[in-house]
């Protein structure tokens, strides 16, 4: 899985049927103490993000795993929203600070 | 399966109802000489490791599968605590 930071979202209304209903989100891929990497990736939401919050992505069939997505598809989603980062023993993220 | 050394924690509260129970990590690719290979991941840790814990861990499909019947939406898994690597070189 990667870190990401929510950075905007997605309006499309021509999309396949199975993906009706679900929110996209742009997601700027980050690295473990959140600097963006300016990798974006277009992932469905399933845990209610929202803009500037890091969240964890998953990818591939993985992807399809959670509850609601079983049959949708997607390749990349939210399945977490992250409260804090330990990296090296010292807290690089907090949500609650950032 | 690759290996890897555990680097750091995160913790999430809201997440994936499968997700909950287990632990997740911040995990360096790593190759057989501690080397690291590539940016680190976040990974779902299914035995409670340690940071600077070399591990093994499994990545896409495979990485669902933690218990019998149970599969969750993970693409990182970490699945084994290496206690020693014996690297044995050919003549």
């Amino acid at each position: 899985m990667e870190l990401g930071r929510v950075e905007g979202t997605v309006v499309s209304t021509a999309k396949t049927g199975r993906l009706k209903g679900f929110k996209l989100l742009l997601v700027n891929l980050v690295g473990p103490d959140t600097t963006p990497t300016d990798n974006f990736v277009v992932a469905v939401d399933s845990v209610g993000a929202g803009y500037g919050e890091i969240v964890i992505v998953v990818r591939g069939s993985s992807a399809r795993q959670v509850d609601q997505l079983t049959n949708v598809p997607t390749d990349t989603s939210i399945v977490a929203i992250v409260d804090a980062i330990e990296l090296g023993g010292k807290t690089v993220f907090r949500k609650d600070r950032s | 399966m690759r290996l890897g050394t555990v680097t750091g924690k995160v913790w999430a509260s809201a997440k994936d109802a499968q997700l909950n129970g287990f632990r997740l990590a911040i995990l360096q690719p790593v190759d057989e000489q501690g080397t690291s290979l590539g940016s680190q991941l976040v990974a779902v840790d299914t035995i409670g490791t340690r940071e600077g814990d070399l591990v093994a861990w499994v990545t896409g499909a495979e990485a669902t599968f933690v218990g019998p019947g149970k599969q969750i939406p993970s693409d990182v898994t970490i699945v084994s605590l290496i206690d020693r690597l014996d690297h044995t070189t050919s003549p």
